[in-house]
């Protein structure tokens, strides 16, 4: 909870067309503009999530410090942000990410039963990478799928009414 | 597929599953007819809202507070920025209904959006996507995107002198952020840590300035019951309970699914709606309005009707209107360790009793479920609930005791039993 409402402004003494690529600028610039033009911070969860996206999957101090300066915001703030929401991840991932929701009405439908069996046939426990680098496994809260239950998000696709196998076939699909 | 004359949020989904979500859909169905007339007219927002008051609609998203109300407190002449949010946050388990209003129906919460934000005084709004909703946010963009070309969006819209400007804004994974304060610190780049109120969000909002937060399914119902009257939306359910309402019904049934249905519909007829019991098995107990609201047994459920004051009375809560049913043979221990097990994960942290009570909670249903319980847990886990009920900033402490005090209440059985010797009665 903050009691302050104005923004946490800071300036960077750094270059801002040197942070990124200007691809990876213009996205950022994209999400700015929605805000008022002394909230950029709004802005910190989109560019963190398009800088994760270009870096592999994850987050590293360093383009988390960019961020914040990009932003005009202090590194401590984008590393809160960074560290509260579910959706980062700050060590190196897998090639995909694979997230079984484990929710009650995906329980209910066999969640559990397809973390065992990948956990089993890719010897890769929650949270882990497996030995190939293929993919990290992950648990996720619910994914507000549940008349489809059990789903997985696959990277970015839902995948819904999953069975082991079907499961299987779409791991097995992945490079 | 044929029309249901008597639905609302789901008005379009009789149409072609490829291009139901387009604006021309929308269009052919009477899409932006009322938002159009508002431009053309410019009426008396107080006269709209007082229609919405009339329609009984409740806050959809699980509080259930009158919608027209939440809008009557908002100072709209006052002068300075005010802002409309919609909390497209989904994240209770169980619920899956806004998901299809952003990817089946986005142009109607547009519409639904630009009438609040008139009636309010805001001229520019957030709709605030939970981020692993890739494919309703894809949607979402694409119908702001056209109504911007159609110029139902921007600045004096069709020369009216009225402004809205829409964005969507994207969540990060974090169930809190659907509490309405916790949201606008999220939008404001900040952890997503609810606020302590008041001052409430009309007073001192997105920004520190004047703002209402309405849920998915709260907008979207706008331009439906502007277009056949507050009477008539309130004639679909019950007094108090205006409207059809959408139930997503999951867990152990035939066919779980949403169903928009009048409220006060009997829940053996929605059971029904979803094929029944699963496998022709019988029924144990439902969770009649998210993981948050306690739990009610199968044969006083059978009774009950699907309205906010029936299911009150029933000892729950009809909450966001995720049915979620549980069989005979399931183990309740089990169930009440993986909603307890949620709480803490997603317990934003701020406050004490909900940081520290919720890792109790899920410690000792653990050690229970592992067959290491001890003689006083539930004692304890009775005590931990019942401290941080009412303790907490925002609800989601009471969302976690809740759950736990009502399984103690109707399944201590079942705990005793695998305390006592070890193993689950539903094994």
């Amino acid at each position: 909870m903050s009691f302050r409402n104005a923004p946490l402004a800071v300036i960077h003494d750094r270059d801002k067309t040197t942070l990124f690529t200007p691809e990876i600028r213009e996205q950022i610039d994209i999400w700015i503009a929605k805000y008022p033009a002394e909230w950029k911070q709004s802005a910190v969860m989109p560019a963190l999530t398009i800088v994760q996206d270009a870096n592999g999957g994850w987050l590293t101090p360093e383009l988390m410090n960019d961020v914040a300066a990009y932003l005009d915001m202090p590194e401590v703030s984008v590393y809160e942000v960074a560290t509260f929401y579910g959706m980062y991840d700050l060590e190196p991932q897998g090639r995909h990410k694979v997230c079984v929701c484990n929710s009650v009405s995906c329980l209910l439908l066999g969640s559990e039963e397809l973390i065992e069996h990948v956990e089993h046939k890719y010897d890769v426990r929650l949270g882990e990478t497996t030995a190939d680098g293929r993919f990290t496994f992950k648990e996720v809260e619910c994914l507000g799928a549940c008349r489809h239950a059990p789903a997985v998000l696959v990277d970015k696709t839902y995948h819904e009414n999953l069975s082991p196998q079907a499961l299987d076939k779409l791991i097995d699909e992945l490079e | 597929m044929v029309p249901n004359q008597n639905s609302v949020c789901f008005r379009n989904m009789h149409l072609a599953a490829t291009t139901r979500h387009t604006l021309d859909a929308y269009r052919s169905l009477g899409g932006y007819v009322q938002w159009e007339k508002i431009l053309r007219e410019r009426p008396d927002p107080a006269d709209i809202i007082e229609e919405i008051k009339l329609s009984a609609l409740r806050g959809r998203g699980g509080a259930g507070f009158p919608t027209g109300l939440k809008w009557s407190f908002m100072p709209r002449n006052a002068p300075g920025q005010k802002y409309i949010v919609c909390n497209s946050d989904e994240g209770e388990p169980g619920t899956c209904k806004d998901r299809d209003i952003l990817r089946y129906n986005p142009h109607q919460l547009i519409e639904g959006m630009a009438i609040a934000g008139y009636c309010i005084g805001a001229t520019v709004g957030y709709n605030y996507i939970r981020g692993e909703f890739y494919e309703p946010i894809q949607r979402c963009e694409e119908a702001i995107r056209e109504a911007y070309a159609a110029g139902l969006l921007g600045k004096d819209i069709q020369g009216s002198g009225v402004d809205f400007d829409l964005y969507n804004h994207l969540g990060a994974g974090a169930y809190i952020c659907g509490e309405e304060t916790a949201l606008l610190e999220s939008i404001e780049g900040k952890k997503g840590q609810p606020r302590f109120k008041p001052p409430f969000p009309a007073q001192f909002g997105l920004y520190g300035r004047p703002t209402t937060i309405n849920n998915t399914e709260s907008l979207a119902s706008i331009p439906v019951i502007l277009e056949k009257g507050g009477q008539w939306f309130l004639a679909q359910g019950r007094p108090n309970n205006g409207g059809p309402k959408l139930f997503s019904v999951t867990g152990h049934v035939a066919r779980p699914d949403n169903f928009e249905v009048p409220l006060g519909t009997p829940f053996r007829d929605l059971l029904e709606l979803a094929g029944g019991m699963k496998d022709g098995r019988a029924l144990k107990a439902v969770i009649p309005g998210g993981s948050s609201v306690p739990v009610v047994p199968g044969d006083v459920m059978m009774d009950v009707d699907m309205d906010y004051d029936s299911i009150a009375k029933a000892g729950s809560m009809l909450g966001s209107g995720a049915v979620i049913v549980i069989a005979e043979g399931t183990c309740m221990v089990k169930v009440l360790h993986n909603l307890s097990h949620f709480y803490m994960h997603e317990s934003c942290g701020q406050c004490t009793p909900c940081r520290e009570g919720t890792g109790w909670l899920e410690r000792v249903l653990r050690r229970i479920l592992d067959g290491k319980g001890r003689p006083g847990d539930l004692d304890l886990l009775d005590s931990v609930a019942g401290r941080i009920g009412g303790r907490t900033i925002c609800a989601l402490g009471d969302a976690a005791a809740m759950p736990v005090q009502s399984f103690l209440k109707h399944y201590r059985h079942e705990f005793e039993h695998l305390i006592e010797h070890g193993q689950s009665m539903a094994a």
